[in-house]
């Protein structure tokens, strides 16, 4: 398929209609011989969306997802590049796994694989893994994090954002006391209680964070937070950034968008780490990501077998898909509320992710000689989201039933289509 | 009434009040040498039991024998998070025997909410993890109305590990929805986080709760909570929550004393408590029979009609 195009009437960032042109790869200003014509009149163009937090299971489970099919859900979902977790079987804490993982992902070509390297060996928060290798691997890793597990050993914590700083590296914390969260089920609170099922409570979460902005600030290291999920969380990552300090956040989609009210059903579509949690919470994290301090929109699609989900509660599988729904819940919660426009969904899917992963060529506004790495949306109309329909391997969405805003129309990954036509290309 | 009863939140103010004048005419049976009416013949009744619970079990299952169900026992211990067969294999299983009512009870809170996801019949929840145990709360109900004449403004303390209490958090809604106040006493380790949106008062101190309390309801310790941490030691637990004679004496004149069983002598309540006349212990029991028989008949669909005619 041709990689020159002509995309008219395109509204880049949601302004004024333009025709954007792309060959070779990258994004020029005048028509190039031979281009495809694409009508993209009212569709709105956004830089290819950055995901610092997919989970693609492979290798080890590929039984809930592979390279393969969760890259094409990226895609689907306007994604050009996703951070693949670390938390394989086996552990990508070698060179030797995130060069494979990386490699998966090149010979997939649906979007680009950052493989996320494991903090410590196996995620068992005892030893550091060899970041430094991880780093020079041809995977390039500079995202690592123990996701799954909390780094919850301070010295640990201490020594792994001094030694990334060699290297610009960040450590991705997955926020957890685990004292604090021993067989906990679901947020702590007045639902938890009603429910009879043991508390998270929020404290176990802002615990590590305050604690972990402090050693960053100590050693001049680099700190990014997973799907923060507090009120009181995003009060902290605001204080430790005006204090000047290295520290960035995410928030998950459904974290924008669901409460604990929902786990009233007892339906583990709804079970994840960290919980929903309640209204003055998504308000907070709203309004954080509104104003700037949740840097980043990241999925933690993490994909579960049916026999996973379907059990009783206590049983099953933490985790809820998320990378094809991404978009349309940011639409809804944070568009259609009026709380971000276009561009700044640009910036929070796209160009702040791109920049915490430190990848130079992702995350770039649509200018001529940017690379061609875009999404194009039809913000106006609205899908019905189908688990049945979905292109991941599993069908753990919380979503399924709803009707969503904005469409993903095409993806282009270095001007060449992934997706066209809202399918696969 | 509701298809299935997996909490007491389930049951309307005219429902609550229908299973325990169902359970009372159920009960005069108990007197008869004859026990047995035929209202549920050819209906099948299992009791699926993933822990073990001898004592509720039983209840259950005389409550089926004596309305003529027949009754499947199938204990499953051990065998759903365990990753043996899963609760919806079970569910498929019994569903294919034809279970009218599923009776269960389960270490997981919201197991029975799942099952009836599963089944056609009715679920009957027999208590699922820290959640709800309503027959229970039903029974406790119809044994305060016996005794004491009425449930409207009776003051009930109930006492201990509300945490992880199921029979709390069925008879805290339970007693709202019939007019009781509910004041739970325990330390505030053994309250959970949220406890202020429930329909009763708390407070942490027994001695002041017990002189205006009509009813004393006293939750079992578990063994594993003793060794949690969430009080230094069982001593100054039975010290601080434990009711014993020189509190019993502290009770207004009428007022009775409860426990799901099975008791922690000497921990929770002293023996010479549990085996005074304020005692309500052994007419739960039995009481138990009834109020599930009442709740079975009327998930069937039984006339009371048919019943009295039956039975005359």
């Amino acid at each position: 398929m041709s990689n020159k195009w002509i995309l008219r009437g395109v509204r880049p960032l949601g302004g004024e209609a333009t025709t954007l042109y792309v060959d070779n790869g990258v994004l020029v200003d005048e028509d190039p011989v031979g281009a495809q014509e694409f009508d993209a009149h009212g569709l709105i163009a956004l830089p290819g969306l950055v995901d610092l937090h997919t989970h693609l299971r492979e290798p080890g489970r590929e039984d809930a997802e592979t390279v393969e099919t969760g890259t094409l859900a990226a895609a689907l979902g306007g994604f050009t590049a996703v951070h693949a977790m670390a938390n394989t079987e086996p552990v990508a804490d070698v060179a030797g796994v995130v060069e494979q993982v990386w490699r998966l992902g090149q010979d997939a070509g649906h979007c680009d694989v950052h493989p996320v390297g494991a903090v410590t060996v196996g995620l068992k928060g005892e030893q550091l893994a060899e970041l430094g290798a991880m780093a020079e691997s041809a995977a390039r890793v500079r995202v690592f994090s123990d996701d799954g597990k909390c780094v919850h050993d301070a010295m640990l914590m201490r020594r792994a954002l001094e030694y990334l700083r060699a290297f610009d590296g960040v450590i991705a914390q997955h926020a957890q006391d685990p004292r604090l969260t021993d067989g906990a089920q679901m947020n702590e609170g007045i639902e938890s209680a009603r429910l009879g099922l043991a508390g998270w409570p929020a404290v176990a979460e802002e615990a590590i964070i305050a604690r972990d902005c402090l050693l960053a600030a100590h050693v001049g290291g680099r700190v990014h937070f997973c799907h923060v999920s507090t009120a009181g969380s995003v009060e902290l990552v605001r204080w430790a950034k005006s204090k000047g300090w290295n520290v960035t956040a995410e928030v998950t989609p459904h974290h924008l968008f669901l409460t604990d009210e929902v786990v009233a059903s007892y339906d583990p579509v709804f079970k994840v780490n960290p919980p929903l949690r309640t209204a003055e919470d998504v308000a907070a994290l709203r309004a954080g990501l509104a104003d700037g301090t949740i840097d980043a929109v990241a999925t933690d699609h993490a994909p579960h077998p049916l026999e996973d989900k379907e059990t009783e509660w206590a049983a099953a599988a933490f985790g809820m898909t998320g990378l094809e729904t991404a978009l349309s819940v940011v639409a809804a919660a944070m568009v259609e509320t009026g709380l971000l426009d276009w561009a700044g969904v640009a910036d929070r899917m796209s160009i702040r992710p791109a920049q915490i992963g430190r990848l130079g060529s992702q995350g770039q506004l649509l200018t001529p000689g940017a690379p061609a790495n875009l999404v194009l949306v039809d913000a106006d109309s609205t899908w019905l989201v189908e688990p049945a329909h979905s292109a991941s391997r599993s069908r753990n969405t919380p979503f399924a039933g709803r009707t969503l805003p904005a469409r993903i129309v095409a993806t282009f990954l270095r001007g060449r289509a992934t997706v066209l036509d809202g399918k696969p290309a | 009434m509701n298809r299935h009863l997996l909490s007491a939140a389930d049951l309307s103010r005219d429902d609550a009040l229908l299973v325990l004048d169902t359970a009372e005419e159920l009960a005069r049976l108990a007197d008869r040498p004859i026990k047995k009416l035929p209202t549920l013949r050819g209906r099948t009744v299992v009791n699926l039991f993933f822990e073990d619970s001898t004592r509720t079990r039983t209840s259950f299952e005389v409550a089926a024998k004596r309305l003529s169900a027949d009754v499947i026992n199938f204990s499953a211990k051990g065998s759903s998070v365990s990753k043996g067969e899963s609760l919806k294999d079970t569910a498929l299983t019994l569903e294919a025997m034809g279970a009218d009512a599923v009776v269960v009870r389960h270490g997981a809170s919201g197991a029975p909410h799942r099952l009836a996801n599963w089944i056609h019949g009715s679920v009957v929840n027999a208590g699922d993890g820290t959640h709800e145990h309503p027959t229970q709360a039903l029974l406790d109900a119809f044994t305060m109305r016996q005794r004491l004449g009425r449930l409207e403004g009776l003051q009930v303390a109930v006492v201990g590990d509300v945490l992880h209490s199921r029979v709390a958090r069925s008879n805290v809604l339970l007693l709202h929805t019939l007019g009781a106040d509910v004041t739970l006493v325990a330390p505030p380790t053994l309250l959970p986080v949220g406890v202020e949106a429930w329909p009763c008062a708390v407070s942490f101190d027994l001695d002041g709760v017990l002189p205006k309390s009509d009813v004393v309801m006293m939750l079992r310790v578990q063994r594993e909570r003793m060794h949690g941490g969430f009080f230094p030691t069982t001593r100054e637990y039975s010290r601080r929550y434990g009711l014993d004679a020189r509190r019993m004496a502290a009770l207004p004149e009428d007022a009775i004393v409860m426990h799901p069983g099975p008791m922690n002598r000497g921990v929770e309540i002293a023996a010479e408590v549990a085996d005074s006349v304020r005692s309500t212990i052994v007419e739960q029991v039995a009481n138990g029979v009834s109020v599930r028989m009442a709740v079975l008949y009327l998930l069937l669909g039984g006339q009371l009609a048919d019943t009295a005619e039956a039975a005359a």
